[in-house]
């Protein structure tokens, strides 16, 4: 396969060599809430995603993993401009599109193109699939050589589709080529970024691989940028050169792939990694630390000082409290890794001496009944 | 759950107040000579000044409004006498305060809704529960098929078979007539039983239809399912589990249907020849009789708005996620 | 954790140790469009005190299993055949007052997303009591007393106040402790949970698991565990069971299973999903074509449709003849022993690298 793409890690990193696509600057988003008696006003926030800084070279793909609530889709959202956002700076090929009105964006929205979670929900089912993948072209008044009608038919082909199935409608189609059409639709204009949110999730296993083929085939044929936003790392790894771990509206820590996966310095990266159920191929696999975190996120209405992850971290000190830590190279990272950590942790995800284990029922358990885990 | 009430009602007094200021507007803008209208065919000039001095109408339009809106709140004088509060005017037709006519058609109308009420929830939600407990059954399908056959009725065609069977080929009851309830409570249920049945029936149907359905689907939730792996009784699981959270569309109906009958249940009280507010409503526009008509809709706009509020509070009570939210 | 390796065939159709058996257990739906088979002659086996791991697809006939055993299906729309024996019970001829009895207290059931599966309308504390009251006879206070203690064991913090609760008032993760609180309440000797952590975050989902292993070390009770995740089944189960069209494909060992599969849709689930320690130069290698529809199932073995070796099989086997699933260690399909080992070592292990 196209070796030339998984670029060795001080490369792919840094994105100084690459030629900056998206670059995204103090990226933020909060939700207001109302409340309050008598009269309703702002009673506070949502801080869905707050001061994040984030770059995509043209043709890279670059995953953004965290769990439910850390920010990944509003920010997916906020860089497709289908959110305004609250404060920061959006910049794609270099011009300023935070807050471009819509005429201004026009030129933009055709070349960044979003794919979507559900693909039931995301395609009207009334329209047909040649319909669905020519309105783009429509909206945008493209015609391509040849005729929008030819182009669609070569769009299904590539996706893997009968150019046949032109006429027919989303219902007759299973989960697996729906996703397939989301993709010939998001490919219509010839984008040069495409943010995919969750593509796969809504999958099942046996179909999940063919999606993400066939964006991968996409992705390194025909050079787009990928923003690849997914809560499965595993996914992730697989399809991503760099990525970024959001938690609580923050990147937490930043890196190419193989820093990320293999060399974490964030706390939070490390119970995350160690959380990933991972089929045992060999005894060798097995020997992975086990981090077990107390408790859900705590809400983004409120997010604790200093460090959000603070009040889940086993590391947490004073200084965690008061002072936020910058998203920065520490010491032993390679260039483009960036952390966000005051006490960040040893660069291996290999078992510890001893399990960090912060759930009280899962302490007790395991000490009462002596079933610790070697 | 205060803050709540509170700002509730603040709320439905703003709109209590804007509908009242709309509504006037509304008739007193329009291109028509009230003063003609109840002066009659042959009225002299003298007369008609004199009307018009009576009913106001010589006034600018302003002193007129705030006339209006504070005889509601505080009362207001009327040459034949002072209007107490809330007064909406006095009849153009009869010279009656409005407020005492409408008072005076109140009990007629609430009379006919409540009967109505017990007789159409008893046995509408019964056999609606009756239905969904014995889904895909032959009762079942005997159920649905009569709700869906009665609710294509109408009173003004059942009314009549009814009177025909009961009153006039037979004599088994006499011709429906309000008494007062607080003297003869006896012959007020005689007198109302044939309207309230007549009512009920069409209503007994949509609420066996509406329950059935909201049943069968609250007994597909995945938290029923969870109480009947828990072993809990089929019947627990359906009075406990399902029926809480059929509770929620019945009463958002209820709500509705309630405020409409309390505003006049038109079709009815014509059917039976009774004077209730529906009645009022349907002469006083036929006569053009233009306070009348305005104050029955206000009437009806404050058992709306109080409607309003009681189902949300009913929500609070059932939702524990509305209550603590 | 999965140390037990049993030798083949060990493994009688109903051993000693089998507290559920299921025999030749048969499934189907009618519905508007046809008769759909959801489960199609499944056997199985549940040890006390072990896990079976059941993995499969949507629409693969899992989840329709495990509703069957505690009798939760429509009876007006469902027909079932075959046996499910529990204790030597067999629970399809079992009458529903019966039923009810067993539900909650012998097997008790966990669902994959707590904020349906709760009620929103009563408090946490009173659904955790609520089976403890029906099975044990305990009043209301006794009842609350061990709803709390059911809580304090599953980790929710003040649980003396969180009992009180509504289920909204818990985050995602303290519901599914408040449903696990809820079925162990009555210390039943099977727990099915279908898919209970597929709903959670993963940091959430990682508790979650650890927590059930060391309740059953606790409780002793044996698991039925549903999933899609091969990852999380890796994790969990003892024994492992692959579902495909409502038949079981392959039955084995966790350990077996994953590092020596033997049927070609346990090496196309394995081969098409990324792993942490897996290779990122190599692509992954999809299962061709969806899955099947369960109102016309394919003929002879479900999966030849999308099967790479029919090639392999002499004649038409694969579409005419259904292939037999042993007893113990076993995959449904028509290769021979020698092809499927030699497939698996040259072809498929490569791409699991």
């Amino acid at each position: 396969m196209s070796d030339n793409l998984t670029l060795p890690a001080q490369q792919g990193s840094t994105g100084a060599s690459t030629e900056a696509l998206l670059k995204v600057e103090g990226l933020t988003k909060h939700f207001p809430i109302y409340g309050g008696f008598p009269i309703k006003r702002k009673v506070g926030a949502v801080q869905a995603v707050d001061n994040v800084d984030l770059t995509v070279g043209v043709g890279e793909s670059v995953g953004l993993v965290g769990e439910s609530g850390c920010g990944k889709s509003t920010t997916g959202r906020l860089i497709t401009r289908l959110l305004e956002p609250t404060g920061g700076k959006i910049e794609y090929a270099g011009q300023d599109i935070t807050h471009a009105k819509r005429k201004q964006l026009a030129p933009v929205r055709s070349e960044i193109q979003m794919i979507f979670q559900d693909p039931y929900s995301s395609l009207n089912p009334r329209q047909t699939v040649g319909t669905i993948i020519k309105s783009p072209m429509e909206v945008n008044g493209i015609n391509p050589a040849g005729g929008r009608e030819k182009r669609v038919r070569e769009l299904l082909e590539l996706v893997g589709l009968n150019p046949e199935h032109y006429n027919r409608f989303p219902h007759e189609f299973s989960g697996g080529q729906r996703q397939r059409i989301g993709v010939a639709r998001a490919l219509a204009l010839n984008p040069k970024l495409i943010v995919a949110d969750e593509p796969v999730s809504a999958l099942d296993v046996s179909i999940q691989a063919q999606v993400v083929n066939l964006l991968q085939k996409v992705q390194e044929e025909m050079g787009i940028a990928f923003l690849f936003i997914a809560h499965d790392l595993a996914v992730v790894r697989h399809f991503s050169q760099r990525v970024a771990v959001m938690y609580l509206g923050k990147v937490v820590e930043v890196g190419d792939r193989d820093s990320i996966y293999n060399r974490p310095r964030h706390p939070y990266t490390h119970a995350l990694l160690s959380a990933v159920p991972e089929v045992a191929m060999d005894d060798e696999s097995e020997n992975r630390e086990r981090i077990r975190l107390a408790g859900d996120v705590p809400s983004p209405i409120s997010p604790p000082s200093g460090c959000r992850f603070r009040t889940r971290c086993w590391k947490a000190q004073d200084k965690c409290a008061t002072e936020e830590p910058p998203l920065v190279q520490i010491g032993g990272n390679t260039a483009g890794h960036l952390t966000a950590c005051h006490f960040p942790e040893e660069p291996t995800v290999a078992a510890r001496s001893e399990d960090v284990v912060l759930d009280p029922a899962l302490k007790t358990l395991e000490n009462d009944g002596d079933v610790t885990k070697d | 759950m205060l803050q709540f009430l509170i700002r509730r009602l603040t709320g439905a007094v703003v709109i209590m107040f804007l509908i009242g200021a709309f509504t006037f507007f509304l008739f007193y803008t329009v291109p028509q000579d009230f003063a003609a209208l109840s002066c009659g065919k042959n009225c002299s000039p003298e007369n008609l000044a004199v009307i018009r001095e009576n009913l106001g109408l010589d006034k600018p339009i302003s002193t007129q409004f705030w006339e209006f809106m504070s005889g509601i709140v505080a009362g207001r004088d009327f040459p034949q006498g002072h209007c107490s509060a809330p007064c909406l005017g006095v009849s153009f037709q009869s010279g009656e305060f409005v407020w005492d006519s409408v008072i005076d058609r109140f009990p007629l109308t609430l009379s006919l809704t409540v009967g109505g009420l017990v007789i159409f929830l008893i046995l509408g939600l019964g056999s609606g529960l009756l239905a969904a407990w014995k889904r895909g059954t032959v009762v079942d399908k005997i159920v649905s098929g009569a709700s869906i056959v009665l609710s294509s009725f109408q009173i003004y065609l059942l009314g009549p078979i009814v009177l025909g069977l009961l009153v006039y080929s037979t004599g088994i009851m006499e011709f429906p007539k309000y008494h007062n309830f607080t003297e003869e409570p006896g012959a007020w249920a005689l007198g109302m039983l044939i309207p309230w049945v007549v009512m009920a029936t069409i209503f007994t149907a949509q609420y066996t239809r509406m329950s059935r359905s909201t049943m069968i689907e609250q007994l597909q939730e995945e938290h029923v399912r969870t109480a009947r792996a828990k072993g809990m009784r089929k019947s627990y699981v359906f009075f406990r589990y399902a029926w809480r959270g059929s509770l929620i569309p019945i009463v958002t109906i209820l709500g509705m249907d309630l405020s409409a009958l309390l505003s006049g249940a038109v079709v009815t009280e014509f059917t039976f020849d009774l004077a209730g507010i529906g009645r009022l409503a349907v002469d006083s526009s036929l006569t053009k009789d233009l306070p009348v008509t305005m104050g029955v809709m206000l009437f009806g706009a404050f058992f709306i708005l109080l409607l309003n509020i009681l189902v949300d509070l009913a929500y609070a009570y059932i939702d524990p996620r509305v209550r603590l939210s | 954790m999965s140390t037990l390796t049993k030798t083949e065939g060990e493994k009688a159709p109903t051993g000693p140790d089998s507290f559920l058996s299921v025999r030749d257990l048969r499934v189907r739906f009618s519905t508007e469009d046809g008769i759909v088979k959801a489960v199609d002659g499944l056997s199985f086996d549940v040890e006390r005190g072990k896990t079976l791991g059941i993995v499969g697809e949507s629409g693969s006939g899992k989840s329709v299993t495990n509703l069957t055993v505690l009798g939760l299906h429509n009876p007006k729309t469902t027909t079932v055949e075959g046996e499910i024996l529990l204790d030597g019970q067999d629970l399809v001829t079992t009458p529903e007052k019966e039923l009810e009895k067993l539900r909650g207290n012998k097997v008790a059931m966990i669902f994959q997303d707590p904020l349906t599966a709760l009620s929103p309308y009563y408090t946490v504390g009173r659904q955790i009591a609520e089976p403890f009251m029906k099975h044990t006879g305990a009043s209301k206070k006794e009842a609350r007393e061990r709803a709390i203690e059911m809580l304090t064991k599953v980790g929710i913090p003040q649980p003396k106040t969180r009992v009180d609760d509504y289920p909204h008032q818990f985050s995602g993760g303290m519901r599914q402790r408040a449903m696990i609180a809820m079925a162990l309440v009555c210390d039943p000797d099977l727990l099915i949970a279908d898919e209970p952590t597929t709903a959670l975050d993963v940091t959430v989902q990682a508790q979650i698991l650890d927590l059930l292993k060391d309740l059953q070390q606790e409780f002793g009770s044996a698991i039925i565990f549903i999933t899609h995740d091969l990852g999380v089944i890796s994790d969990m189960a003892d024994d492992l069971l692959v579902m495909y069209s409502g038949r079981a494909v392959e039955r084995g060992s966790v350990r077996e299973v994953l590092r020596e599969p033997r049927h070609p849709y346990t090496w196309g689930l394995l081969s098409s999903m990324p792993r942490l320690g897996g290779s990122t130069s190599q692509p992954l290698t999809p299962i061709p074509g969806s899955p099947p529809s369960l109102l016309n199932p394919p003929s002879g073995c479900p999966f030849h449709p999308r099967c790479t070796f029919t090639d392999k099989v002499s004649g038409d086997r694969c579409s005419t003849e259904r292939p037999a699933l042993g007893t113990g260690r076993a995959a449904a399909c028509h290769l021979t022993a020698e092809q499927k080992q030699t497939i698996f070592i040259d072809k498929i292990q490569p791409r699991l690298r």
